[in-house]
């Protein structure tokens, strides 16, 4: 099945014969007990992803899935189940399945099937779809990035480089009769380096994307950059010394280092650990959590980024919400269930990984609002500490508000200056008490390139993530150098 | 038997359509799970999954697609998609499917399959609601609970090539998990315990899991930072498996041709201290990791890979091997939309005499380490650093616990730094190892 045109209509209704009324009649079922509400969630995708490593591309791979999931919420409890196979009676199978967490009878109250609706705005309309880019390209373009690594230093001794694309139509029927579609295109480039000097190897990745039209990275000299970052990070590390050891003052580069965001405070505010009162975030909302100079939002909206969607997973539009403002807590990530139980607004932040799994409150692209210091100004302020400018991944116990996250690139600020680089380290804090030590905040706000991948309850998800250059007065560092 | 001829029908047609060589994985099942917090039902899923991943070459050519849709229409259209895929990539001399004489030709009962037709979904909720009860009835600190859930899956796996190999087998998995919250003072702390079988009479009881939970959560409570320094460090038997993850990364076939490992030229090496003996055991009866053959159908054995020490395996698939110059262990993994590569099976440090209680009365001051957290792992050079969660030793006594600090050293120090290793071996996952202890790492705090 060619889906590269096709329109989500087409794909879940039209081509297997299902009509409203048969719609109607699964909501009729999954309601039949009462219940609060329902939702089916049909989705395809198309996967491909075409890797390069010893200089040619000997690795292609393409996945098709498609299924849907009917969802059924009574009070905070949700019935879910799904089937990859798409017909008049696995509908009625999950809905029966689904609803068998609602006992009591009611009387259900079944709005009629409207028409589907496409979001009002479309952040990632593109002229191609990210699946139908001719494989001759990719691999062509795989192959000037092995050249573009090498050419960067003859100690690059590895390449290895990947494209992957994906092609999602969702379409969202819920109980109060709104159909909503949309199509998701996604495209990330990943280039990862192995230098070595004698017996001293390291390794330096980079890369990125987004729901991007695929000339902005092919025909541009961005994939050059990246190609270069990788190979420069990766000859960096052959002459990084150990990292320094205990607790000092840290300032973090811009971008991609906005990972602390959403490792330290994300999570911790999103509804579904405040409404069971398990986040160290708890009963805060109002409360001082960040120095003034803070500002922290979570915005879906951002056209074209990674994190951004027309539509969350159960058809509410995304927003811009606010966090923090002015270091006070203002407001958390809802999706629809939380938001009922905790009387809030939802703020288009329910998404899932894929029709078979339930959808839940998760963040989007979440970032720091710049301030007015240069980042030269503030590396300038500090007379010892780290500055770390690339991070691997992170995580969060977001019931004690500990975190870490960890420094991929990092050097020694002394008497104000950025001096050596050292090897990677650990960061780790506390939720709760790290933006109140931040004590100067850059104007040079950056989002990330587009490579993040989110996991809660075993669900990933893409997000994006962005920081102006920062200093946090204290932040423990876990390096060898005691 | 259905199953096997959609195998086989997708080889043929491959076959007829350019395709030199090929393989295919199948894998049907169903699963269940439910959610209880605060006594009530939460959550109650079920699933009805299969899917399809097929490789095929052309000569040294090779691609690999993957579907939940088995109509012939689909299938067929994906073959022709696979081949076009396939003649569009490089050859790669080291690609292909095994030689045929080394395919597994008897497959060993495993035992990997308990019928899950007699337990009703209220027996399963039932089982849920009591470990939690347990929990929070533990302590009056036990204040909160993120719930307790109880899966439960049925699958069957496939394997089919166009050598005339046809393999399938059934596993069944049960676990039941319970995540209390404590709280004291203001601050709270949640942790977790767990039991997951293939056979459902060998989960540990609810009760069991349940007091496991609320004393691992309680003894969180409190919680303070320690100063930097160097000290000894205690590994508790599951942050000890983590340790082992990291090395079974470190030795398997494409960490090593990738020149991307730690352990890169180590072979018959000393790289931890005598005394410590780590086998890869797919023939353990009923264990989660074993399998009958492997990704690629080659049969699945024991193999030593640490002797006293000494790496004297590496972890190998039939591509990895080849271009190692070496044999496969017969160790390849097989996901739907990607190559076989080299992994584990039941991966374990063999245990010592020593009990764990001995082991912490050993340390005079030091960290007894029950949660690590972050990826601060270096696979190229080894290099360590991660969050920690745990407990202060003083004097040979477990004494208050301790958050918000890291430790840091390299791995193959740290293996070589080893002093001690626990009688308290238990395969509750498929990377196991008794409790460890490492002589000195960096401790970083206030």
């Amino acid at each position: 099945m060619s889906q590269h045109s096709s329109t989500p209509e087409q794909i879940f209704l039209t081509s297997r014969d299902l009509t409203a009324q048969h719609l109607q009649a699964t909501l009729s079922t999954a309601l039949e007990k009462r219940a609060d509400y329902a939702d089916l969630y049909f989705e395809a995708r198309t996967n491909e992803v075409v890797a390069l490593e010893e200089g040619t591309v000997k690795k292609t791979s393409r996945s098709l899935s498609q299924g849907v999931g009917v969802r059924v919420v009574a009070d905070d409890k949700t019935g879910y189940a799904h089937s990859d196979d798409i017909t008049v009676d696995t509908l009625q199978i999950a809905a029966r399945t689904a609803r068998t967490i609602a006992h009591e009878t009611g009387s259900p109250q079944i709005a009629s099937v409207q028409g589907i609706r496409h979001p009002q705005r479309d952040l990632y309309s593109l002229p191609t779809a990210p699946t139908a880019i001719p494989l001759a390209e990719k691999i062509t373009l795989l192959q000037r990035i092995d050249e573009e690594a090498r050419r960067y230093d003859p100690r690059i001794v590895n390449v290895m480089a990947s494209i992957a694309v994906e092609q999602k139509h969702v379409l969202i029927l819920s109980s109060s009769g709104e159909m909503v579609a949309d199509t998701q295109p996604l495209l990330r480039l990943q280039v990862s380096c192995i230098a070595a000097d004698g017996n001293n190897r390291q390794q330096g990745s980079h890369g990125g994307g987004g729901r991007m039209d695929h000339h902005l990275l092919f025909d541009t000299d961005r994939w050059q950059t990246f190609a270069r970052e990788a190979a420069r990070q990766a000859i960096l590390g052959l002459e990084a010394a150990p990292a320094p050891a205990g607790t000092m003052t840290v300032v973090l580069g811009s971008g991609w280092p906005g990972i602390l965001l959403h490792e330290a405070i994300g999570h911790g505010l999103e509804g579904d650990f405040n409404r069971k009162k398990v986040s160290a975030f708890s009963d805060l909302l109002g409360k001082k959590v960040a120095s003034e100079l803070c500002t922290v939002v979570d915005d879906g909206t951002l056209p074209n980024r990674r994190g951004s969607l027309n539509v969350d997973d159960e058809g509410t539009p995304t927003g811009r919400t606010i966090l923090i403002e002015k270091g006070i807590l203002k407001g958390y990530l809802q999706d629809k269930l939380n938001a009922r139980l905790m009387k809030m607004p939802p703020t288009g932040n329910g998404r899932r990984e894929s029709f078979a799994h339930i959808p839940m409150p998760r963040m989007t692209n979440t970032f720091m609002l710049a301030g007015e210091s240069t980042p030269e100004e503030i590396i300038a302020s500090v007379p010892r500490g780290l500055y770390a400018v690339s991070f691997g991944g992170g995580q969060v116990d977001i019931t004690s508000g500990k975190f870490v996250f960890s420094a991929s690139e990092a050097y020694l600020i002394e008497d104000g200056k950025v001096t050596r680089p050292v090897k990677g380290a650990t960061l780790i804090g506390n939720g709760p008490d790290v933006l109140t030590r931040i004590s100067l905040v850059g104007n040079d706000l950056q989002l990330d390139e587009g490579v993040g991948t989110c996991g809660k309850e075993g669900q990933s998800v893409p997000v994006g993530v962005g920081l102006p250059t920062i200093r946090i007065d204290g932040l423990t560092v876990g390096g060898t150098q005691a | 038997m259905e199953l096997e001829n959609l195998a086989t029908e997708v080889l043929e047609h491959a076959r007829k359509h350019g395709a030199t060589a090929g393989d295919v994985l199948v894998a049907t099942g169903e699963s269940f799970s439910t959610g209880v917090r605060l006594k009530e039902v939460e959550k109650v899923q079920q699933s009805q999954e299969k899917r399809m991943g097929v490789r095929l070459f052309v000569d040294q050519r090779s691609a690999i697609t993957s579907t939940a849709d088995f109509t012939r229409e689909t299938l067929f259209s994906l073959i022709e998609e696979t081949i076009a895929l396939a003649k569009a990539t490089a050859a790669d001399e080291f690609s292909g499917l095994p030689a045929a004489d080394m395919l597994a030709k008897v497959f060993p009962n495993l035992d990997l399959y308990d019928s899950v037709s007699n337990l009703s979904p209220e027996e399963k909720v039932a089982l849920a609601r009591e470990a939690e009860a347990v929990a929070l009835s533990a302590d009056p600190r036990i204040t909160n609970s993120e719930g307790a859930e109880f899966s439960s899956g049925d699958h069957e796996v496939l394997y089919a090539n166009s050598l005339g190999f046809l393999g399938k087998y059934r596993t069944s998995s049960y676990s039941l998990t319970v995540v209390p919250v404590a709280s004291h003072n203001g601050a709270m702390q949640r942790d977790y315990w767990y039991s997951s079988h293939r056979k459902f009479d060998k989960l540990e009881s609810p009760t069991a899991i349940g007091e496991k939970a609320a004393e691992r959560t309680l003894r969180r409570l409190g919680a303070r930072r320690v100063k930097t320094q160097e000290a000894p460090i205690v590994f508790d038997p599951q942050m000890a498996a983590s340790l082992l993850r990291h090395l079974a990364a470190a030795i398997s076939g494409s960490a090593l041709y990738r020149k991307t490992s730690f352990l890169l030229g180590r072979l018959g090496e000393k790289i931890a201290a005598g005394g410590i003996w780590v086998d890869d055991d797919a023939h353990i009866p009923s264990a989660l990791g074993s399998k009958p053959f492997d990704g690629e159908g080659l049969p699945t054995r024991r193999t030593p890979v640490v002797e006293d020490g000494v790496l004297t395996s590496y972890l190998l698939d039939t591509y990895s091997a080849r271009k190692l110059g070496m044999q496969s262990t017969g160790s390849a993994s097989r996901s739907f939309s990607d190559a076989p590569s080299a992994g584990t099976t039941n991966f374990f440090l063999k245990p010592g005499t020593t009990p764990p209680e001995e082991i912490i009365r050993s340390v005079r001051s030091g960290l007894y380490v029950t949660e690590l957290s972050g990826f601060g792992v270096n696979p190229v050079t080894g290099d360590y650093s991660r969050g920690v969660t745990g407990l202060w030793i003083e004097n040979g006594e477990l004494t208050y616990p301790v958050e918000e600090i890291t430790i840091a050293g390299n791995l193959l120090d740290m293996f070589k730094q080893i002093e001690v290793v626990g009688n308290d071996l238990d395969l509750r996952s498929t990377v196991a190892a008794p409790t460890l202890k490492i002589a000195r790492m960096t401790v970083a705090g206030e």
